[in-house]
């Protein structure tokens, strides 16, 4: 399954962002955030005691099933109370949570974490970033891995110079995604797809922000 | 040297080419001196593109000073820092002012840098960035609008005859060449024995190739570059050679070396030239081509 993959910002940045309020309320997420352990139970309980000795006022916390969703907002209305109390909620979710929270509980909202990669668990803590949605899915020529993802340069054409013993120049643990692909092909007898030229991308695929609207048949 | 660095790449005469760097600033005087110090001596000077991604001193600005002091400038430009507009820009700019061999590479990763925290663009890789050339010189850009005023370039690409697995390499030497490369230049190559073993695959491309030659500066220099740089292997006599020299012998054990293999490569006809690297060394260049007897 996808998940958002997040890591605490430093405390500093934090401190910075909580300078004008004093009342906060900390909300959590019971889905990717509890999945990288950055913002589940056992986090939003840190939280909330690292903010008290920091002279901060909590006036509660809870961790809502999925923070993205639109009702979430109806699950923290179990809290009204003590959310209108607070001057801001710290919010220990991905972006979208964040942003959700925001939009519903028109609040000042402070992200506790950054959002890095919309990725997976590839082992027991181990979370890796497989799809960019970058618009222009190339897995059929490259033998199902992706090297505008996988590759650190998100080169299309193979590999560059920096490539050594099937490793990137940017980190001798990190694989070369050219030569995973090179190594599905040939296994697979393809390498003529490996040869094909591929033009430039076309990044105005979808123009930023993203916006999709199914239409009706 | 007098012709035009395509002109001499198609004579059949041996080739020789050099590096300038450009400084982390505004004082040229130390490159001024290395292109004078070598503009009679090799046939083309490639102007290094922030190297290593260490932010510089343009390697356009370079050439253009080259070739405004007579040389023959190869421009080197990585696709990290630029995307095909400000590419094909700089392109058209190189051409305005007499700077006409491009050298086109992916550069390397911003992390390796100084700037850690900029952004990567590789809008473009090395072999698009060969086609771009060739696209422009048809007249037109990227996006198929005319060009007032076209390009000519002689364009060439890289290629790491010692890398590791080396399949993949030798494939996206084949895309580059066949998206328009004239020449190539390699990264250092050592072990000659195993050049000529490339060689005899590369040479029905029919491009012209130039042996990467890095300066051995001491045995531990050597050993740094095997632990740490892709695809260079030097081989452990080489070390050893380097490590028999006293230490204040060791440079001139390293230009014996470069221009024992220099000669090497040119009486045996291995290819059809030379791209010396002496990386913060240029001031021996010409010792290296007396040492190989040119």
């Amino acid at each position: 399954m996808i998940r958002s993959i997040t890591q605490p910002k430093a405390d500093e940045e934090l401190d910075r962002l909580l300078e004008d309020f004093t009342r906060v309320f900390v909300v959590g997420c019971g889905t990717c955030v509890t999945l990288t352990r950055t913002g589940g139970v056992e986090q939003v309980e840190a939280m909330r005691k690292k903010l008290l000795a920091k002279g901060k006022m909590v006036t509660g916390s809870m961790v809502v099933p999925v923070a993205c969703d639109e009702l979430s907002h109806e699950i923290l209305g179990e809290q009204a109370a003590l959310i209108d109390q607070s001057e801001a909620l710290v919010i220990m979710t991905c972006a979208f949570g964040v942003q959700a929270i925001g939009g519903q509980l028109k609040k000042m909202v402070i992200p506790a974490l950054d959002t890095l990669f919309i990725g997976k668990e590839s082992a027991a803590g181990t979370f890796l970033e497989v799809c960019t949605q970058c618009g222009q899915c190339i897995l059929g020529e490259t033998g199902g891995i992706c090297p505008v993802t996988s590759c650190h340069k998100g080169l299309v054409n193979g590999p560059c110079g920096g490539t050594n013993y099937g490793k990137c120049e940017i980190d001798s643990n990190k694989d070369c995604a050219w030569t995973l692909i090179y190594n599905r092909l040939k296994a697979l007898d393809r390498l003529d797809l490996m040869r094909r030229y591929q033009p430039p991308k076309n990044h105005n695929v979808e123009p930023m922000p993203g916006r999709i609207v199914l239409q009706a048949e | 040297m007098a012709g035009s660095f395509k002109d001499v790449l198609n004579s059949g005469e041996f080739v020789i080419t050099a590096e300038a760097a450009p400084p982390k600033g505004t004082n040229l005087e130390t490159m001024k001196h290395h292109i004078e110090l070598l503009l009679d001596k090799v046939h083309g000077l490639n102007v290094t593109d922030h190297q290593s991604s260490v932010m510089r001193f343009p390697s356009l600005g370079g050439a253009i000073m080259i070739r405004e002091m007579g040389g023959e400038p190869i421009l080197q430009m990585t696709c990290r820092d630029r995307n095909r507009l400000a590419l094909q820009a700089d392109l058209l700019f190189a051409f305005s002012r007499g700077v006409n061999n491009v050298l086109c590479l992916t550069g390397d990763s911003i992390v390796v840098g100084d700037h850690k925290q900029a952004k990567g663009v590789f809008d473009l890789d090395s072999a698009q960035l060969v086609k771009a050339i060739r696209t422009l010189e048809k007249g037109y850009d990227l996006a198929g609008n005319q060009l007032d005023g076209g390009v000519k370039f002689c364009a060439g690409a890289i290629v790491t005859p010692e890398a590791e697995p080396l399949e993949p390499q030798l494939i996206k030497f084949e895309k580059k060449i066949e998206a328009g490369a004239e020449f190539i230049q390699t990264q250092a190559v050592y072990d000659l024995d195993h050049f000529s073993k490339f060689m005899e695959y590369a040479r029905p491309f029919g491009v012209k190739i130039l042996a990467g030659i890095i300066l051995l500066t001491s045995a531990s220099m050597a050993r740094f570059m095997n632990k740490n740089v892709p695809g260079v292997r030097v081989p452990q006599r080489l070390i050893d050679e380097m490590a028999s020299a006293a230490k204040t012998q060791a440079l001139a054990k390293g230009i014996e070396i470069a221009g024992r293999m220099i000669r090497h490569i040119k009486d045996e006809k291995l290819c059809d030239g030379v791209h010396i690297m002496a990386i913060g060394k240029e001031e021996v260049v010409p010792d290296i081509l007396a040492a190989a007897g040119l």
